[in-house]
């Protein structure tokens, strides 16, 4: 009877501390939401901070933000699915292989305000971009590298092998095998994993914050060797820099950085969903 | 007698350094249907992927010997294996249609070496699908998709992918595993009237089989070729005990 107890107790904690987990993501979404809501306005969406950003809306930003993620994703996916592409079909076991693998890991493992400074002095400075949308992307771009080469090389990996193996005996060439019967069944899950890491880097203050980010700049930049205003860094601003802000425009700030970068998270689920539907094997 | 394929000492080892091919010599010839049997782990399957360098796609195996096809060796380093693999082509035990459409299918081979014309690609389709003995099955969905076939019917459209290239060489590795008797009578029949134009080599799905539909046939075992020889004598009086103890079941 008490191992039977003890087995029925283990279940119910376990769980109880696994719902745990879904608790807080409710509780940030509400909070932000129920503080942010009543900032939200054709106005504030639209209209540059006026009154030293004390008033008006955030547009700027948000422009802003949209234009760093697209360069991100010009900069990240051309070499992160390349890579991804190298490592899943043709790397061997061999010493190229296992640098570019060990490369990935440490690209992972460092803090994003090292991804800023190295931006800095790389494109900023070195190669003299000066603080500008397209420092601030390849920052950014080198940022999410690994998410998207290890998202990319498993849904690469996760096509079955016996359609290479047809393909080939078919007399296509290894290319054509790729470009034909992988990359097509690969794309949804490619698709999603380049979201997830443009989404997370929509929301990144710190490799901005030397390499493109403005702190107040109600123009829109005119080319991509200008500066701009983005949210995350803006949140950062009007937080902690500007005396007397009103808390909505904080958090209404807030909630438009969340909801860009949820929604962001939901297109990708949805594609995934959508493909994985109309696969037929 | 036309020579089409001639092994001559033909080794192989796995990566993990088994012997998997033991000095294997034989000669194929056009227009026949030759069986490899034997019990399995005997080599059937690796000497039918050398034959197109399907082995290629094991980066760790090793082979020596020679492989005449056409008197070119295939393992010259100036052999071109995409050419070699529609000219030598391999249906495979598990039939695997590509995702897309039968007609899709059919035609992948030909476009991948860059034929386009729509004209002759609808004639290779419905040439091949005839072939396979398919033709009336599927002439009027040929735009759906290739998964929603039966067992049967993929079998038979792998074989057609195949012939749809035109090659010299079909390789059938046991190309009826998984089929039920009507759909592998269907698929035998074929096989007579394919090898009015091209030359078959089958490993087949049992000794049975082996005895009903070869030429001729080899025996073989543990990576060695026990024997050669032609169906009549194979299947009814072999010369080698180890044949004769397998095809009258005494193992295997």
């Amino acid at each position: 009877m008490r191992r039977q107890q003890t087995n029925l107790i283990a279940r119910w904690l376990i769980t109880a501390v696994a719902a745990l987990v879904i608790v807080p993501i409710f509780l940030v979404i509400g909070f932000i939401f129920y503080n942010g809501v009543g900032a939200l306005s054709w106005e504030f969406l639209t209209q540059p901070p006026r009154q030293g950003m004390t008033q008006g809306g955030i547009a700027p930003a948000i422009l802003g933000t949209i234009f760093l993620t697209l360069g991100t994703a010009i900069a990240a996916i051309p070499l992160g699915i390349g890579a991804a592409i190298y490592l899943a079909e043709y790397a061997g076991d061999n010493r190229l292989t296992r640098a570019i693998r060990l490369a990935i890991v440490n690209l992972a493992g460092i803090p994003s305000i090292v991804y800023g400074l190295f931006g800095l002095g790389m494109f900023v400075l070195f190669l003299d971009y000066g603080t500008s949308i397209l420092a601030g992307s390849l920052t950014l771009g080198l940022m999410t590298l690994p998410v998207v080469i290890s998202t990319a090389e498993e849904a690469i990996l996760a096509v079955p092998r016996e359609f290479r193996v047809v393909s080939l005996s078919l007399g296509a060439t290894r290319w054509q095998t790729i470009r034909h019967q992988v990359l097509p069944h690969a794309l949804p899950g490619i698709i999603t994993g380049v979201i997830l890491g443009l989404g997370r880097a929509a929301g990144e203050t710190a490799p901005i914050l030397f390499t493109v980010a403005a702190f107040y700049l109600p123009d829109l930049p005119r080319s991509i060797f200008d500066q701009t205003m983005a949210l995350p860094y803006h949140l950062y601003v009007i937080s902690t820099q500007v005396p007397g802000m009103p808390l909505s425009l904080q958090y209404g700030t807030a909630l438009v950085l969340m909801l860009i970068v949820l929604s962001m998270t939901i297109v990708a689920t949805i594609i995934r969903t959508a493909m994985r539907r109309r696969r037929e094997w | 007698m036309n020579t089409i394929l001639s092994i001559t000492n033909l080794f192989y080892k796995h990566g993990d350094g088994t012997e998997a091919l033991r000095n294997i010599n034989l000669d194929i010839h056009a227009n026949e249907l030759f069986v490899l049997f034997g019990p399995s782990r005997s080599g059937k399957t690796t000497l039918l992927r050398l034959l197109n360098r399907l082995s290629d796609l094991v980066e760790d195996g090793r082979h020596q010997g020679n492989i005449l096809f056409n008197q070119q060796n295939i393992f010259s380093a100036t052999t071109d294996v995409t050419r070699l693999r529609r000219q030598i082509s391999m249906v495979f035990a598990v039939p695997t249609p590509l995702p897309g459409t039968i007609y899709d299918n059919l035609v992948y081979g030909l476009k991948m070496a860059g034929k386009r014309d729509p004209a002759l690609l609808d004639e290779r389709v419905e040439k091949s699908l005839r072939q396979a003995a398919l033709w009336d099955e599927v002439k009027d969905r040929l735009r759906s998709s290739a998964f929603a076939l039966s067992g049967g019917q993929k079998q038979r459209l792998c074989l057609a992918r195949s012939l749809a290239l035109e090659p010299d060489v079909i390789l059938l590795d046991n190309p009826t595993s998984g089929l039920d008797p009507i759909s592998t009578a269907t698929v035998e029949a074929s096989l007579f009237e394919l090898k009015k134009q091209y030359t078959i080599i089958m490993v087949p799905h049992s000794v049975q089989q082996a005895a009903r539909v070869a030429d001729r046939a080899a025996f073989l075992l543990e990576g060695e070729l026990i024997e050669v020889g032609d169906q009549s004598r194979m299947f009814v009086s072999p010369l080698d005990q180890r044949t004769e103890d397998y095809v009258t079941g005494r193992f295997g």
